[in-house]
């Protein structure tokens, strides 16, 4: 993020305040190529949809609990500790509360040490090292666990196919629409084989 | 540039999205539709996410399939990760 022009410092508040490491990286591409407020946010929007849906699914597990800890609840949701809780409430029903919030303190604090590391050091690490992947592998690791139904995964190729046949759309607007793809491409596989 | 409608948009979005459902009142259903459309927002978005990143050049291609099959079979984020380095370098190095 610093490499495309973001102060160290707004950089290190946008991860305390967003903790999204997808959109932030999106984000700062498009802020680095000029782009309006408004299609930042909106990439933001579709990014982040997905913590839309964990919080969907954390509700027939926490709709009891105080509003604090919904809250808290919310703003500690990421993509990992969304799949730890849920992996582990399978098994573990009691004490679920104090699972997740122990669970995304530590995730949130590893997180804020390596994004720090990232912009005290990033500059000094050489670039034939080719770090840079490491982004998007890390996000096939996150998608590979979705993908245990048939549908999942036609939902991820119409969206792999879609975001590079719609690759010349500016501003980013690629993702948004291979998003949309991919969900419909999901939802009419699953209504086909019915 | 001034970040600061930037940053606190992003924020606000984000903590939205995250709290939706979450403080919703008790007994209020969520419409089927859109819970079905939610269970592939994952699958999809993640995927719209590496795909660019992947399928260019001659050795990201082949870096990508290894680090797919690894995470196939042993589900872990930093194997995965130094996999597809290390495969990066060996595709980018033969070619």
């Amino acid at each position: 993020m610093v490499a495309s022009g973001i102060p160290p410092l707004v950089a290190m508040l946008m991860s305390i305040l967003v903790f999204a490491g997808a959109s932030m990286v999106a984000s700062a591409q498009l802020l680095a190529s000029a782009a309006p407020v408004a299609v930042v946010i909106l990439t933001t929007l579709i990014i982040n949809l997905r913590f839309m849906m964990y919080s969907a699914s954390l509700r027939q597990h926490f709709a009891a609990a105080p509003l604090r800890w919904r809250l808290a609840i919310g703003y500690l949701t990421a993509d990992n500790v969304y799949g730890l809780a849920l992996g582990h409430f399978d098994q573990h029903p009691e004490h679920k509360l104090e699972y997740f919030l122990g669970a995304g303190l530590v995730v949130w604090g590893v997180w804020q040490l390596a994004v720090l590391a990232g912009i005290l050091i990033g500059a000094g690490v050489p670039a034939s090292w080719r770090l840079e992947f490491a982004a998007p592998l890390a996000f096939i690791a996150l998608t590979i666990p979705f993908l245990r139904e048939r549908a999942m995964i036609v939902a991820a190729l119409a969206a792999g196919i879609s975001v590079i046949v719609a690759q010349d759309l500016p501003l980013r607007l690629n993702i948004v629409a291979a998003a949309a793809v991919g969900i419909t491409a999901g939802l009419l596989f699953e209504k086909r084989r019915k | 540039m001034n970040l600061w409608p930037v940053l606190l948009g992003m924020a606000a979005v984000t903590f939205a999205l995250r709290v939706s459902f979450l403080v919703l009142p008790p007994g209020i259903e969520t419409p089927a539709l859109l819970r079905r459309a939610l269970r592939y927002v994952p699958p999809a978005v993640l995927t719209a996410i590496w795909a660019p990143e992947v399928l260019v050049g001659n050795e990201q291609l082949p870096a990508g399939v290894v680090a797919i099959a690894v995470a196939w079979r042993w589900r872990m984020t930093f194997a995965t990760i130094v996999a597809g380095l290390l495969a990066l370098h060996f595709f980018a190095w033969l070619i």
